[in-house]
């Protein structure tokens, strides 16, 4: 009966389990082979051959003489990624906090209409989403009108390709993810603990960061990263709203395989991505590893 | 009563819910004064409207007309954070994500007071409530019971003039809340702080309270101690609520001006005389009908025949208690009555379903109410 049961239970998962086996797993691994090979002259890659070249040449340059000198080009790229993700999230904390809590406060019936409309961009695809920003942002756009209407002469806004825009579009895009999971944490929350503050003597600013906040961590927390980690490996914001000019760690590895044709050195940046996100969020489950426990 | 300070005075108090059509009176012109140092209890089915005016003291409500006033101050627009009263509510609305000792000292906290002295009076508190050992355990860890307490503790920790409790024991086992009834009472003797206390179970109100206000849609009935509430009810609700009542209708005659000569003619023809009974001040005087009460312990049973005004009834069933007996009785005009006697004797009976019987109401024992 023990097996049966366990038998059973193998077959509900056993789907899913080749699919992403098959369709991410192995092609992981074949990302991994690729980025110890040799690069090949016409694009493509030599296979066969052995080299860690492309993980070196993400910090290293070859001079003529065959010396490493150190380039942080890329490590550059690597640290605007993560600083206009960590930007993003922040935003999107800001803007998505509020909305999640006014509409955890309204009344059942109206909260449902309102995780609707905040579902409702997910009904448009993200390249016409994307075109739509172009549209708001660039000189003479939407935004640059209303603004010169109300008598604020801006000379042209230049804020379409700039990592502004790029991190205005992003956060559009990721807001309901982060929305959507401190809704959940603040939906849970027992409107009588707030009550119970206000009772104790706490006024609002204290019931807030005393009680609400904390309870309301573990949806925080889930937001953020449900915000961050996409916004690493973001492609059509940059390309489009940056135009080019603005690159993020997901269109360096695309050139890689796309114009550089240095597949090697694309599939090891992949793989350096990757470590990082893994290692991030190892430290963050180490440091935070009781708070689930505690807030549930 | 009087000469004792009034802490909370509630004048012509009305709360409204919703708007047009809709609008529900929760609390209909409720005017009430409870006093220093009381164990006041608000007991009323659910919707009477007790809850509301709980809400309304603690500041969680606004009232839509009328004064609540603390020591003599009016409260309308005070906001529950800037009022010396707590809360002990019904969930008990622990903060999971601190510990119990954090949670006695919230409320201290926010009155600034300095993190060592917290925790002194917490702990202080925790001993009140017998639960010293467990201030640094997480409220998810602790049984209902010690929920309770540690609510009771995070409460009183702040010194509160009033502490509000908002049906606290009704998740309790039955057992657990005849402990709590009890640790209740002491805890308001030695805290000296006034409670007032919301519940729907009349046993339990008449167990702590010092007074009673019985409520019913959105008004106040009758105040007063647990026994003028059960001894003499002014409303028939109030004698139906609270313990079990035989009622009576009928007509009121009265012979000349003669007082002892009124009789209430029931109908069907028997009668009884209301010489010597009480006057009901809610009731007025002119009401030709009227409705009598009479608790059952406190009707007499006689064999028949030895009574010439006594009411002439049936021992329809018999119903063995233990401590008591109680014996269905009808009269020969159909109205049932319930009588209860104590088994002092033990093992005899005095009566057997079917015995013929002489029913005496004294006037002692009749209350008229207001229907």
């Amino acid at each position: 009966m023990e097996f049966f049961t366990r038998h059973k239970r193998f077959w509900l998962i056993a789907p899913a389990v080749v699919y992403i086996g098959f369709f991410m797993g192995l092609p992981l691994l074949q990302m991994a082979y690729v980025s110890i090979l040799e690069r090949g002259t016409n694009g493509g890659v030599n296979w066969g051959s052995l080299s860690f070249d492309a993980y070196i040449s993400f910090i290293f340059d070859r001079d003529l003489m065959d010396n490493l000198i150190i380039n942080t080009d890329y490590l550059q790229i690597f640290l605007r990624s993560f600083e206009l993700s960590a930007l993003t999230t922040v935003l999107a904390l800001i803007l998505g906090f509020p909305t999640a809590f006014y509409i955890a406060m309204q009344p059942q019936s109206r909260r449902n209409m309102f995780i609707f409309l905040v579902t409702i961009p997910f009904w448009t695809n993200i390249l016409v989403r994307n075109y739509a920003w172009m549209l708001l942002l660039r000189n003479g756009g939407l935004i640059d009108n209303l603004l010169n209407t109300i008598g604020l002469d801006t000379g042209g806004l230049d804020l379409l390709y700039t990592p502004y825009a790029v991190s205005i579009g992003l956060t559009y895009t990721y807001l309901p993810f982060m929305v959507l999971p401190i809704y959940a944490s603040l939906e849970k929350l027992d409107h009588r603990l707030i009550e119970a503050a206000f009772d104790l003597g706490a006024n609002k600013r204290k019931a807030m960061t005393r009680i609400i906040l904390p309870l309301a961590t573990p949806g925080i927390i889930a937001g953020s990263i449900l915000v961050f980690i996409p916004c690493l490996g973001a492609y059509v914001t940059p390309e489009l709203l940056g135009g080019g000019k603005f690159m993020m760690i997901a269109n360096l590895i695309g050139s890689q395989f796309g114009a550089a044709r240095n597949w090697p050195f694309g599939a090891a940046l992949g793989f350096v991505l990757l470590a990082l996100v893994l290692i991030a969020m190892m430290v963050y489950s180490l440091k935070f590893k009781k708070l689930p426990e505690n807030a549930s | 009563m009087s000469d004792r300070d009034v802490v909370i005075s509630a004048r012509a108090v009305s709360k409204r819910f919703g708007s047009g059509p809709n609008a529900v009176l929760a609390l209909d012109d409720v005017s009430v004064d409870i006093y220093q140092n009381e164990f006041f209890t608000m007991l009323g089915p659910s919707g009477c409207g007790k809850t509301t005016l709980l809400r309304l003291i603690g500041g969680f409500e606004q009232a839509s007309s009328g004064e609540i006033a603390l020591e003599g101050k009016a409260l309308n627009n005070l906001p529950p954070f800037k009022r010396p009263i707590n809360t002990v509510f019904q969930s008990y609305a622990l903060f999971p994500h601190l510990t119990v000792r954090e949670n006695v000292t919230f409320g201290l906290e926010m009155q600034n007071m300095p993190k060592r002295d917290a925790n002194c009076r917490a702990d202080e508190m925790l001993e009140l409530v017998r639960l010293a050992e467990f201030g640094d355990r997480q409220p998810s860890q602790l049984s209902g019971g010690q929920q309770q307490r540690i609510a009771l503790a995070r409460a009183l920790a702040p010194a509160p003039k009033v502490l509000l409790l908002d049906e606290p024991l009704s998740a309790l086992d039955l057992k657990l809340r005849k402990e709590m009834q009890i640790e209740l009472k002491r805890l308001q003797t030695e805290t000296g702080i006034t409670f007032i206390f919301v519940t729907h179970d009349q046993e339990e109100a008449l167990a702590m309270s010092d007074r009673i206000a019985v409520m019913k849609s959105g008004k106040i009935l009758q105040i007063g101690t647990p026994r003028d509430i059960y001894e003499t009810p002014t409303h028939r609700f109030v004698a139906d609520f609270i313990g079990d009542s035989n009622f009576l209708q009928g007509d009121i005659h009265q012979n000349g001006n003669d007082a002892n000569n009124t009789i209430l003619a029931l109908p069907g023809g028997q009668t009884i005389s209301l010489a010597g009974v009480a006057e009901n001040p809610s009731r007025s005087a002119q009401q030709t009908s009227a409705t009598i009460a009479i608790r059952p312990e406190r009707i007499i049973l006689a064999p028949q025949g030895s009574s010439e005004t006594a009411l002439r009834g049936t021992i329809d069933d018999v119903v063995y208690f233990g401590t008591d007996t109680t014996y269905h009785i009808r009269l020969d005009d159909q109205t049932r009555l319930l009588t209860r006697v104590q088994n002092r004797d033990g093992a005899t009976m005095p009566f057997a379903r079917g015995d013929d019987v002489d029913v005496t109401l004294p006037a002692a024992a009749i209350r008229v109410l207001v229907d």
